[in-house]
């Protein structure tokens, strides 16, 4: 009796482990990216999509169910998620996702950060003290972050290990392909003044070489008053920017105001994974992207 | 040897933005530090003794306090402190102090587990109850000036705070689902501090919600509250004997039911978003009433029972990234109060007292907000207050994320 017991309650325990590895990724491209590495073996949840402000929403009950379940939190960190990701993390009484543990990645540990600000001042805006956080518009930033992945899916599921590995592999090659076929595709966009929303293409822009004339917000994380944007319209007479670069999940207004009024294409791209319908991966997030651009570079110098 | 301290301080504070970038905030060494800044212009009528018609709440216990509510002109309301970090791998720990003139409140202090896992969480020392729904948030959360009516009636000027023990539970579902259960002291209003073994205080709660679609999302709780006040003190009026000092011994029940919908367009809250929030309670008081007049002599125990009721609906529309506007419905019922015989004569208040709320604010960031407020406010019979506040809320540092 004791041992039918013991053999009932050994499968319930062995039950979770033969399911898939449950990813919970804070932002579309990590979601994205874990599919890539872990295949079939693991199921991925999103906590926000591409029409979502990621410094911006809350910490939902439907989140708090899913962190609850996840073997595995994949977050951008460098203070991205700060407004909620710490809520999530409380309420979910998930040991197994908490910093410190195997299952809490964050990217941003994994690469060399930009913008890191001299002085921290609230005067300044939302300013991340780690630095500039939307560095996955850098393809090059990619392949460290999904070997740090692989490694920690092979700690939580080594039953998998081979296979993560050998997803890994594959998905460099493609990568490197890739990124080759892009820098060429890429070479008109050399040079190219831009403006930006919020400066959410700092990345982008140094890895195309293109040229950052500023953003449309006074300080990052403030809206823009008439007042500002009318001075921004007024410095593209004399040195206009090619370019107003906006993310899919950002409101055009202003940006569409100063595009009007200084005649200047505006361009809306994906941002991440699922900001356009292009972008089903992230393969497709920077063809899109690159899309996008050239399309509008060549319509803006005829 | 102090000039030295000083420097090394000074060295470490100086230090401190760059030591603190590798880690990110929850993570740092040093604890998150944030101090709320508030304050307001109020414009009411002078009421001799505000209360809630047909009512008996905390604010009776503080003789001649002046708190809050009473003043008119301009206020400073308490300046909040908030310390926060992680203690080690297993726990973190959270204060927040409520500093106003000579009065220093310990509003909060807890620890609480981060490594149980299994969907379980505890939390103790000093803190918010998890029942209701607006219980949990402090003042510079609220989207009006003043907590609903319901809340005031049932625990006074601030939510249920006791001094316990909180144990949580999330179920491994797909839908949000979490059970609570809270033991304490219970030495707050509508229970009293009893200086016993055990729990005086005893809570029990559930949670449900989920998304619907990007755009919707929702949660819903059931809360229960038990106390046990001990010679809890009231004034009430007599008609044969004047004012009369009435102590209440005996147990207080509680259960609330809230619901919160918010909605944004693709679920992204920055531009546009809306929230409806609504809560409902019903209280029943059971034990014994000692009056005495005023020149104590006792006026004979009577038995007492009440059964009260109130709700509320809160609907806040932010229509541009700095503005949003709202608006509030409170309504109470004073329902049964039965005294026996009532030998001390007290004069029993039938009310259905009710305020109407609209607000507007702005926001400059989410750390700087100034809001208008007009309330018609008929908590007492036969008197309606047309009540104007200008108010403003300011938080510094790393203040850290609210609950949904």
């Amino acid at each position: 009796m004791m041992k039918r017991i013991l053999a009932v309650l050994f499968c319930l325990c062995a039950l979770p482990a033969s399911a898939a590895v449950k990813v919970l990724a804070t932002v579309p491209e990590w979601g994205a990216l874990a599919r890539e590495i872990g295949g079939e073996r693991v199921e991925v949840m999103e906590a926000t999509s591409a029409r979502q402000d990621p410094h911006r929403i809350e910490a939902r009950p439907s989140l708090i169910a899913r962190a609850r379940a996840a073997d595995l939190l994949i977050a951008t960190g460098a203070e991205l998620e700060i407004g909620w990701l710490p809520v999530l993390l409380r309420e979910s009484g998930n040991a197994r996702i908490q910093p410190g543990q195997a299952g809490f990645l964050e990217a941003a540990a994994e690469v060399t950060l930009r913008d890191k600000p001299t002085t921290l001042d609230r005067s300044m805006g939302d300013v991340h003290a780690a630095g500039d956080p939307h560095f996955q518009l850098d393809p090059r930033n990619i392949p460290p972050v999904a070997r740090a992945l692989t490694e920690r899916l092979v700690r939580i599921d080594p039953a998998g290990a081979e296979t993560y590995r050998a997803n890994l592999a594959r998905f460099r090659t493609r990568w490197q392909e890739a990124l080759a076929r892009w820098e060429a595709k890429a070479a008109p966009l050399k040079g190219l003044p831009f403006l930006q929303v919020h400066r959410s293409f700092g990345y982008l822009a140094a890895w195309l070489g293109m040229e950052g004339r500023g953003e449309l917000e006074p300080k990052p994380g403030v809206e823009p008053g008439s007042a500002h944007l009318a001075r921004i319209v007024a410095e593209q007479q004399a040195s206009p920017a090619a370019l107003i670069l906006c993310a899919a999940y950002q409101d055009e207004t202003a940006a569409r105001y100063v595009a009007q009024r200084a005649r200047i294409a505006l361009v809306t791209l994906p941002f991440t994974v699922g900001g356009t319908p292009e972008a089903k991966d992230l393969f497709g997030l920077f063809d899109d992207t690159l899309e996008r651009l050239l399309k509008a570079a060549r319509d803006a110098t005829p | 040897m102090q000039s030295r301290l000083l420097a090394a301080a000074l060295v470490c504070a100086c230090a401190w933005p760059d030591a603190a970038l590798p880690q990110t905030g929850a993570n740092a060494f040093n604890p998150e530090v944030s101090l709320i800044l508030q304050g307001a212009y109020k414009h009411r009528k002078s009421i001799d003794e505000r209360h809630i018609g047909g009512f008996v709440t905390a604010d009776h216990h503080h003789d001649g306090d002046d708190h809050g509510d009473d003043k008119r002109g301009f206020v400073l309301d308490h300046s909040e402190l908030v310390l926060g970090a992680n203690i080690d791998p297993y726990f973190r720990g959270q204060a927040t102090i409520a500093v106003l003139d000579g009065e220093v409140e310990l509003e909060e202090a807890w620890f609480q587990s981060t490594s149980l896992g299994h969907g379980v969480g505890l939390k103790a020392g000093r803190f918010l109850s998890g029942i209701g729904y607006a219980n949990e948030q402090h003042q510079h959360q609220w989207d009006f000036y003043e907590q609903p009516l319901m809340y005031k009636a049932l625990f006074g000027e601030h939510g249920y705070t006791h001094d316990g023990v909180q144990l949580k539970w999330v179920a491994p579902l797909a839908t949000f689902l979490e059970f609570g259960v809270e033991l304490g002291r219970g030495q707050n209003f509508p229970g009293t501090d009893r200086n016993t073994n055990g729990a005086n205080s005893r809570a029990l709660f559930a949670h449900v919600g989920d998304d619907i679609g990007a755009s919707h999302s929702w949660r819903a709780g059931l809360s229960w509250l038990h106390t046990r006040a001990e010679a809890r003190e009231n004034h009430f009026e007599s008609d044969t004997y004047g004012e009369v000092h009435g102590a209440f011994t005996g147990r207080s029940r509680a259960w609330l039911a809230d619901f919160v919908y918010k909605w944004s367009p693709d679920g992204n809250p920055a531009q546009r978003n809306f929230k409806f929030q609504a809560e409902y309670f019903q209280r029943r008081e059971s034990g014994d009433l000692a009056a005495e007049d005023e020149n104590e002599t006792p006026l004979g125990e009577n038995p007492y029972r009440t059964r009260q009721s109130g709700f509320y609906l809160a609907g806040v529309y932010q229509f541009t990234p700095n503005w949003r506007a709202g608006l509030r419905y409170d309504r109470l019922n004073s329902g049964s109060q039965r005294l026996g015989d009532n030998p001390a004569d007290i004069e029993i208040e039938h009310d259905h007292p009710h305020r109407l709320t609209a607000m507007v604010d702005y926001n400059w960031s989410e750390f700087s907000r100034l809001r208008l407020q007009f309330a018609r406010d008929r908590a007492m019979p036969g008197i309606t207050d047309n009540q104007i506040t200008l108010q403003y809320v300011m938080s510094l540092g790393s203040h850290g994320a609210h609950k949904f």
